[in-house]
């Protein structure tokens, strides 16, 4: 009897669990996250909004960042496709839009929207339409070892030009210490130089020009210019021996290490610098410093120009309007002023950036306030293939293998080109 | 009478296994060979980034494109430099060490293993090990430089430099799959052969020279073989170590293929390349089988 028992409650269980199961909606999440701390802050948002909103899972996967962009075009066409993915905006947003596989949330976000940093969320829009939700900014800029600096005596509040960082360069290798540390076998911290070159010498309308095939092009003063006082920089020997055989975390840890007086740096690095160091501390807070990249003569940019990086996430086309919903949950202003006091991020959401607390990260959050044009990183708005292209030509450029003339005609010929 | 009936039953044997034998294979060559080959052919001739399906029709551009590329330049460079490399080194020294170690003496079998246990390992495991090994401030060869006071070069981080330190790192892997080879080959000879030439007053040397190497050659036509069709898909040691770079200085058709094509989204581009290789592979194959193999 006891057993009848206790099979029909099983069988009872099994049938409520079905039926629960059945009712339930699941929101798989795909990002490419490293650092496992933000990511337990993640997890524990996607359970409280679970506990929020019964029937609704959400489910977190990741992909490295490289291995990522490889397979998003497949992944995006598959039956199995996640419904959130991570989205630096710019050219590849474009065509991943073009191709019809990213739902338009304009009418979800309506309202939303306004609690966000507008430039943000234009980042977002394609043809007037909202296709992301952004959720952090980064600023580019120098990271310093204040140790390193004193050491070889160079005042780095004062490096103001592009010439005033030629000079520090000199001192600092004149000093027997590393100048610069750069991971060149990614190339694209390399394109760092290059295009924040072109961002202090063209200011906003070089870039709207070039991409319209205006004055050149990419072959423009503006680039040929700035790729000619980023060769000036490379005939210094500035960086790290072997730089080009460095990948960019083993030069972030290198940069934790005390290795080197600066890296050309997102924001970001800020927390990853540590994380990679070999004794997991990296350079710690008082000891590290930041200038913003140097001004260049006759430049048209605004100093407080800003390069960096605009990212945020994407609901692809069919998913359930959970995930939107979800999307809202963790761009909050709670959730991004809890990221925020970690100083993880430089938040988008309004009012979130007083949870910043380090005065490392505050600077760069009243630096982006400041800044009236922020362009977002080349590679990433020049799509796929021209991002990869202005990539290998910045590195070129760094290993002579090509001259300044001739990297901006490379970059050029693939725009023409197309993606 | 009675033979021609033999005969023909036995073609009926052969008939009936060829229907219950073949379709299957057929078919999983056909879905997961033929089908990709003719898909890529297809893609190649396309303007393409993935998403969809292909519309902007572009002709022979994108095979123009690669011929174009410098990068496609150096690939077929450094794939040539792997098959030389690997007839011209990595073969004799296999072919040496075969003919030492497959006499009986101790250790010989723990020497073989020995040889062999880099061909165990994972390609990218190896790369990664290596990418260590060549690192030039903690790595391997840093400390031996160290030693005489030199400093170390960054192997991987020049154009010049980087495709030897792969070429090196492709001898070290292989050089034991060849040898085993050459051992198994020596092991099923005919001793008797060798022994009648000794009695008959050959030196060591002719013995080699006139009987042994001339019986190896179905195995050195085989390792040869291998050794090109490897070079040619030499793919995951490069990732690790170098990504192709600097400069694209070390880049192999299919790092290139990879590269250039598969993270661009340029499925078209990517796709010329594949059919390039293809037909580099196809025709090296069937000419090779006609014309070196034929015996076999």
């Amino acid at each position: 009897m006891r057993v009848m028992k206790s099979v029909l409650l099983a069988a009872g269980l099994l049938a409520a669990g079905a039926l629960s199961a059945a009712a339930q909606t699941t929101v798989k999440w795909l990002h490419i996250e490293v650092n496992p701390t933000q990511v337990k802050i993640w997890e524990e948002v996607a359970r409280a909004y679970e506990a929020k909103n019964p029937g609704v899972k959400v489910e977190m996967s990741f992909l490295e960042n490289e291995a990522y962009k490889a397979k998003a075009p497949t992944l995006l066409q598959s039956k199995d496709k996640p419904h959130i993915i991570f989205s630096w905006a710019g050219g590849v947003l474009q065509s991943q839009v073009e191709a019809g596989v990213i739902e338009d949330i304009t009418d979800q976000v309506k309202g939303y929207a306004d609690t966000l940093t507008p430039a943000a969320v234009e980042a977002f829009k394609i043809n007037g339409r909202n296709y992301g939700i952004p959720v952090a900014m980064s600023q580019v800029g120098f990271m310093v070892n204040k140790e390193l600096m004193a050491k070889a005596g160079v005042d780095y509040t004062k490096i103001k030009t592009w010439d005033d960082l030629l000079a520090a360069v000199k001192t600092i290798k004149a000093a027997g210490i590393t100048p610069i540390v750069v991971g060149g076998a990614d190339k694209w911290p390399l394109h760092f130089y290059w295009t924040h070159l072109a961002v202090r010498m063209g200011g906003s309308p070089a870039i709207a020009a070039a991409m319209a095939g205006k004055d050149g092009g990419f072959e423009s003063d503006v680039y040929v210019k700035s790729a000619e006082l980023y060769k000036q920089l490379v005939d210094l020997q500035p960086f790290q021996n072997g730089f080009l055989g460095f990948k960019n975390p083993q030069a972030v840890g290198a940069f934790g290490d005390g290795k080197a007086a600066m890296i050309l740096a997102i924001s970001s690095f800020y927390h990853t610098q540590k994380a990679l160091s070999a004794d997991k501390t990296g350079i710690p807070d008082d000891k590290l410093g930041w200038f913003d990249f140097p001004s260049v003569p006759g430049g048209k940019g605004e100093p407080t120009d800003t390069l960096g990086g605009i990212n945020g996430w994407l609901i692809t086309k069919g998913s359930p309007k959970e995930a939107v919903d979800f999307l809202k949950f963790f761009i909050s202003k709670d959730v991004q002023t809890r990221l925020a006091a970690g100083n993880f991020i430089v938040p988008v959401a309004k009012g979130a950036e007083e949870g910043v607390s380090s005065p490392f990260m505050k600077n760069i959050v009243a630096n982006l306030g400041k800044s009236k044009f922020h362009q977002n990183f080349y590679d990433q708005m020049l799509g796929p293939s021209v991002g990869r292209v202005i990539n290998d030509a910045s590195a070129e450029i760094a290993g002579g293998s090509m001259t300044p003339k001739q990297a901006a005609k490379a970059v050029n010929d693939a725009w023409k080109q197309g993606n | 009478m009675a033979s021609t009936a033999i005969s023909l039953r036995r073609r009926d044997g052969a008939f009936t296994a060829i229907i219950l034998f073949l379709p299957p294979a057929l078919l999983l060559f056909t879905l997961f060979v033929v089908v990709p080959i003719v898909e890529a052919a297809w893609y190649s001739g396309f303007n393409w980034n993935g998403f969809g399906t292909p519309t902007r029709w572009v002709g022979w551009n994108n095979y123009i494109a690669v011929f174009n590329t410098r990068a496609f330049h150096l690939a077929l460079r450094n794939n040539g430099l792997i098959i030389l490399v690997s007839l011209l080194i990595q073969l004799p020294l296999a072919l040496g060490l075969a003919l030492v170690l497959a006499e009986r003496f101790r250790g010989a079998v723990a020497l073989r293993m020995l040889f062999f246990l880099p061909y165990v390992l994972a390609e990218i495991a190896t790369g990664l090990i290596f990418s260590f090994v060549y690192d030039g401030d903690y790595g391997l060869l840093a400390s031996i430089y160290r030693m005489f006071g030199a400093e170390a070069p960054h192997l991987l981080a020049s154009p010049d430099t980087a495709m030897l330190a792969i070429l090196i790192v492709v001898v070290w892997k292989y050089f034991g799959f060849h040898m085993m080879l050459f051992i198994a080959a020596l092991q099923g000879m005919d001793r008797n052969l060798v022994e009648a030439a000794r009695i008959d007053g050959a030196s060591r040397g002719q013995v080699l020279r006139y009987i042994v190497i001339p019986l190896l050659y179905p195995t050195i036509r085989l390792s040869v073989f291998f050794a090109i069709v490897g070079s040619l898909q030499l793919f995951d040691l490069v990732m690790p170590l170098t990504r192709g770079g600097p400069a694209d200085s070390s880049q192999t058709m299919v790092s290139f293929l990879y590269t250039h094509g598969v993270t661009r989204m340029r499925v078209g581009f990517g796709s010329a390349i594949g059919v390039i290789l293809f037909v580099i592979c196809a025709t090296f194959a069937f000419t090779y089988k006609r014309w070196v193999m034929r015996d076999e």
